[in-house]
Formats: structure tokens, C-alpha cells, sequence
């Protein structure tokens, strides 16, 4: 057996060109997949550290009518039977299993009003905020300062933004003293805060476009004192939890909107409830959307790997017709036929496994170089490079079959007589 | 005895047409001896190698090898009769190219299971006795046709046949490497092998104790000279 492996090597090396030429198919298809597996992983990642990592493990949790459709303040009115949650619920939100910290804010997503120097400078949403707030989110000041209590007590006209807002109506400003109107209030601008971890999102779908959209145009915030003069009186509101761990946040998410729910005093038509945003399901939903994108990349590969195998086949038949007389040779001194299509399996197994390898480094050069061009991140999967080179052992042994009989069946009369 | 031959015959089909290559060929030889058929090209003496070889069946008749008789066993006992009973020198070495001289000479005993390291120790000894212990790395294309061909003799000879069968043995060699052939097939037949050679050339016969004819298919004895 070992014997057999050794010989086929040489072989292999006998035969440089024919042989990386035979391999081609199966380096190639081998390649691609690895370059795309490794590629679905490292999107996956990245996908589930943006929307939970660097999220800060914070899971929302706001009115929602019907299944899971947000109330929208924007052009509804104030619902019925939807009280302003107090301070002591947000206490208790706060101490749930789980649960680390609790913000209440009001918000509009979407504002038309805000003006900087007569224009309009910035349609990002509009955030009321409580002091738990920026914490919450893992939000740091970054320029300025932030709210202070008296800027509460007092209902002092003044808000925060955060870098993108900054970065939209004051470009290449200093925004810290500047005065924007807020539908016609002008409020002056104290800190610019930022994330503390920061990150970049990756926007290439439909899905990651919405999932982004609030972040990606930015917010101004204004203390949730100042929010009547600007919209209305008891507006529904939303909570920010802050979960202990990735883990905890669907439990927490739940278990809080079980509690605002309580509280409650909706008709049942109204189908009004508080749900919260499952993030960790939003992540699984876009890797699902990524995978299957990428399932049909490794179907495509796939093929590729069929032409390897048939390329192999190929060339064992033509090895076996060229060794014809070294078949008959070793018929004529007593190898049983077993031992013959043992030796061609090999033959082939030991070629397409070594393509396999090869494929799973150029695969992985590819998905590096890849990394490299379009920024998307690369996670190389040891499970999968493994299950490649078996699978090129397998596809060897597949397509070596029907040339390694061949050999088996010859006569060695017959084959003695070539020359 | 090593060998006895009863009234073989073997057809060949040539469409529908029957042609018969050998017909009632009876033939003994018995331990030590070293005979020689001759006969021209197409008379069907390679057939008859061929059938003595454990390559083929005959169409009709009886063998018996070292008593065993071969008649209705299976490709693998023929394979392992082969291995063992039959030691195989043909025209051209046909020695793997990719293989050194020992390895070449050992490869008989890699179809028998012999361990790498006796496997070696016996092919060492008998490149020793066909006088090339001192090239037993070489590789094929490093070694004259003679020497070649005495280690094609020397893996024929490597696992103890009970037969030496030599299928013109000195025909692709000039006569100097052909002399020094034939002289190793005198020494080994003076040790006791049993040789059964086949050639067309009557100077290579005449090494033989004993010569056979073959013309149209029938076996006679011929003028031992």
C-alpha cells in the first residue's frame, strides 16, 4: 500500500507537466470553493460583529403594531392606552436576568425640520434622550461635553450629534457652539459622541441597507426634557436594554417587552405591542441570505471539479494504454488483478488528493487576495480544507475506477506482445 | 517431474474461422533438465510458452505442474503459479524503468508478501550470483542490454521457480552479451534449475540437452547436436 504511494509519487514527478496539467481541474475546482467557503465565513463573522459585537449587546425594544411593524410617530398619532413608561419600570427593566442597563428615548427616524444657516442640512433621526442613554449604547463623548443633569432640570436648548450627523451639517466645521433649528427651535450644539468601539459597516444588500440606515445618516440628540417642544406630549417610547453577554440579548429582549406589556391598556384591535428587535435573529437571517448566495457559487465550482474528474479519467486511460507492457510484465511474474487496479487507484487518488492540496493553498491565496481587494473579510475553515482533500481523494478514486479495471481486465498475453 | 504436457491442443478463433495453433502436444521434463523448442516464426512455440507459462488455457489436454493440475483454476491461482513456480526471461528485460536493479529483481517477492527487508537480502544475493552485486542501484537506463537481461533472469530466478521458462532470451542482445546469457543459463542449469527455452536461432538450441521442434503446430524431438 505505502509502496503503491510511494511509486505514484514518483510517478507524478516522472510526469511534472501531464500531471499539473491533469490536476488543474481539480486545483481549480478545489480552489474556488475554499476561496468561497472561506469567504462565507468570514462575511458570516463579520456580519453577526456588526450587528451584535460592536452593537454593544443592546437590544431595542419599541411599540409595534401587528407582527413586528414599528409604530411610526412620523405619521400616526398618539395611540390609545399606551402609558409613558416611568422611571421605576425602567429601574426594573434595568434589573432584569440578564439585563445591565436601561435608556428610554423617544424617536423620530426620519427629520425634515432641521436647519443650519436657512437649509436644510440633515434628515437623520431625532432621538429625546435619557441620561442612561449614551452608556447604554456605548457611546462616548467625543467633542464637547455631554448633557448635564441641569441641562435637564432647566430645559436648556441644547443637543448632541453623533459623528455622521456632525459630519453632514457641518462639514469641515467646528459644530460645538454652532445653533441649528429643530422645527424652528434653535438648539446649540454641545458634544459630538462616538462610538466606542468603532466600526465600519459593510453595506451590500437591501437587508444590511435598512439594518444600517439609522446609524448611516446619523442622529442629534436633544434631552428628553426638550421633546414636547418639538413634537408632542407622551409619545410612545422606546428602550435601549443593555444585555450582559451576546447570549442574553433575546432573552432579555423578550422578558422586557413582557414586562412594558404589562403596563399596557391597548384594545385588542389595536394589535398595539411592545416587541423587541432580535438582533441575533437579524444577523442569522442575513447569513442565511449570504450562504445561499454562496451555495450556488459551490454548486458552479462544483463542476469544475467534474471536468477534473473526468480530465483524471482521462488521463489514466492513457497511462494504462502507454504501461500496458508493465501490466502484462507484472501479470506474468504473479500480481493478481486486485493488485493491479489497486496500484491505478492509488495512482489516481494520490494525484487528485495532491491536487486537492494544492487547490486548499491556492484557495486560500485566493480568498486572501480577495480579502485584500474588496476589504470583506476571510476566515479559513480547517473542517472544510479536510473535507476538500477527501473529497479530491474520493473523486480520484471515482474516476479512477473505470481506467484501473481496464488495467485489472488486461490479458497479459496480449499486453506482453506490445511494444 | 516438473512438467507433463498431455495431448494440448489450442485453437485460436480468427472470426468464425477455428485455426489451430498447437495440436496433441505431449512433452515431459523432468527435474534439471534444460531443453530447448525451436521452430519458426508463427509456429506457435510462444503459444506453447504461453500455456507452460500459466499465461493461457489450452483449448483441450492436461498439465501438470509440480503435480499440480492446472486445468479449470481460477486467474488468481494462475497469477500465484506464476509468482511462484514460473520465472519469466523475456526477449526484451522489460525491467521498470523507474526501479533500481534490486528493486526490479525483488519485485516477484512483493506479490508473495515477503517483508522489504528479506525481499532485499534475497534480490541482493541474486544479482550477487548473475554477477552484478556491484550495480545493484542502478537504475535500467544506466545498465547495458546484457546486464539487463541477467537481471531480468535474476528476478525470474529470485523467488525459487520450480521453471526457468526464456522466451528468446538472447534476441535482442549482440553475441557477447548473448554468450554471457547463455553461460549464466548453463551454470544455474548446473545448480539444478529446470530451464525450458525457446528460440529460432540453432546456435542457441545447441546449449541445450535436449532440443524439440515445433512446425505446424506438432512437437518432435529434434537432433541434439
Amino acid at each position: 500500500m505505502f509502496e503503491n504511494i510511494g511509486l505514484s509519487f514518483q510517478g507524478i514527478w516522472n510526469h511534472k507537466l501531464r500531471s499539473l496539467l491533469t490536476m488543474l481541474g481539480i486545483i481549480i475546482g478545489i480552489a474556488s470553493i475554499i476561496a468561497i467557503v472561506s469567504t462565507i465565513k468570514g462575511t458570516n463573522e463579520q456580519i453577526k460583529e456588526q450587528l451584535i459585537g460592536a452593537g454593544n449587546n443592546v437590544v431595542t425594544v419599541r411599540l409595534c403594531q401587528g407582527a413586528s411593524n414599528p409604530y411610526d410617530m412620523q405619521y400616526s398619532p398618539i395611540p390609545d392606552g399606551v402609558p409613558v413608561i416611568s422611571e421605576e419600570t425602567r429601574e426594573q427593566l434595568a434589573e432584569l436576568d440578564g439585563a445591565v442597563n436601561a435608556s428610554l428615548y423617544t424617536e423620530r427616524t426620519y427629520v425634515e425640520g432641521l436647519v443650519y444657516r436657512g437649509n436644510t442640512a440633515f434628515t437623520g433621526s431625532l432621538r429625546g434622550v435619557d441620561t442612561h442613554y449614551f452608556p447604554v449604547n456605548g457611546y462616548q463623548v467625543y467633542l464637547g461635553r455631554g448633557f448635564s443633569q441641569a441641562d435637564y432640570d432647566n430645559y436648556k436648548k441644547v443637543a448632541m450629534l453623533d459623528q455622521s450627523a456632525a459630519q453632514s451639517i457641518f462639514p469641515g466645521e467646528n459644530p460645538l457652539g454652532q445653533v441649528i433649528e429643530i422645527n424652528k427651535e434653535p438648539f446649540t450644539v454641545v458634544g459630538v459622541v462616538a462610538m466606542s468601539s468603532s466600526y465600519e459597516p459593510n453595506i451590500s444588500t437591501v437587508e444590511e441597507y435598512w439594518t444600517f440606515v439609522g446609524n448611516d445618516s446619523g442622529a442629534v440628540y436633544v434631552p428628553n426634557t426638550m421633546w414636547p417642544l418639538l413634537c408632542q406630549y407622551d409619545e410612545p417610547q422606546k428602550v435601549d436594554i443593555q444585555a450582559a453577554s451576546t447570549d442574553d440579548m433575546t432573552n432579555v429582549g423578550k422578558n422586557a417587552a413582557d414586562l412594558i406589556n404589562e403596563r399596557l391598556t391597548v384594545s385588542q384591535d389595536s394589535e398595539l405591542s411592545y416587541s423587541s428587535t432580535d438582533i441575533m435573529e437579524q444577523a442569522e437571517q442575513l447569513q442565511q441570505l449570504a450562504n445561499a448566495t454562496n451555495q450556488q457559487l459551490i454548486w458552479i465550482a462544483s463542476i469544475s471539479l467534474l471536468v477534473g474528474g473526468i480530465g483524471v479519467m482521462n488521463i489514466m486511460l492513457v497511462t494504462v494504454t502507454e504501461r500496458t507492457r508493465e501490466i502484462g510484465l507484472k501479470k506474468a511474474i504473479g500480481a493478481r488483478k486486485s493488485r493491479i487496479l489497486w496500484q491505478f487507484l492509488t495512482e489516481a487518488a494520490v494525484l487528485t488528493s495532491l491536487g486537492g492540496l494544492i487547490g486548499v493553498l491556492a484557495g486560500i491565496g485566493m480568498a486572501q487576495v480577495v480579502s485584500r481587494v474588496s476589504g470583506s473579510p476571510t476566515a479559513i475553515s480547517a473542517p472544510a480544507a479536510l473535507v476538500a482533500v477527501l473529497f479530491s481523494m474520493v473523486i480520484g478514486i471515482l474516476f479512477g475506477l473505470m481506467p484501473a479495471i481496464k488495467a485489472a481486465n488486461l490479458n497479459p498475453i496480449e499486453a506482453l506482445r506490445r511494444e | 517431474m516438473v512438467l507433463e504436457l498431455r495431448d494440448i491442443c489450442k485453437d485460436y478463433m480468427r472470426g468464425k474461422l477455428v485455426v489451430p495453433v498447437l495440436k496433441d502436444i505431449n512433452l515431459n521434463v523432468s527435474e534439471g533438465e534444460y531443453i530447448a523448442i525451436m521452430g519458426p516464426s508463427g509456429s506457435g512455440k510462444t503459444t506453447l510458452m504461453n500455456l507452460i507459462g500459466c499465461l493461457d488455457r489450452p483449448t483441450s489436454g492436461k498439465r501438470i505442474l509440480k503435480g499440480e493440475d492446472l486445468d479449470g483454476i481460477s486467474d488468481d491461482r494462475m497469477a500465484d503459479i506464476r509468482n511462484r513456480q514460473i520465472g519469466f526471461v523475456f526477449q526484451n528485460a522489460d525491467l521498470l524503468p523507474g526501479l533500481t536493479a534490486l528493486d526490479n529483481v525483488a519485485l516477484p517477492l512483493v506479490y508473495r508478501g515477503v517483508k522489504k527487508k528479506e525481499r532485499r537480502t534475497r534480490a541482493a544475493e541474486m544479482l550477487q550470483r548473475v554477477g552484478l552485486g556491484e550495480r545493484m542501484e542502478f537504475k535500467p537506463n544506466q545498465l547495458s542490454g546484457g546486464q539487463c537481461q541477467r537481471v531480468a533472469i535474476a528476478r525470474a530466478m529470485v523467488g525459487n521457480p520450480s521453471l526457468l521458462l526464456a522466451d528468446e532470451p538472447t534476441g535482442a542482445l549482440d553475441t557477447q552479451s548473448g554468450q554471457q546469457v547463455l553461460e549464466l543459463f548453463h551454470n544455474l542449469n548446473a545448480d539444478g534449475v529446470t530451464i525450458i527455452m525457446i528460440t529460432h536461432a540453432p546456435e542457441v538450441a545447441c546449449c541445450a540437452q535436449k532440443t524439440y521442434l515445433i512446425r505446424d503446430g506438432r512437437i518432435q524431438i529434434g537432433e541434439t547436436v
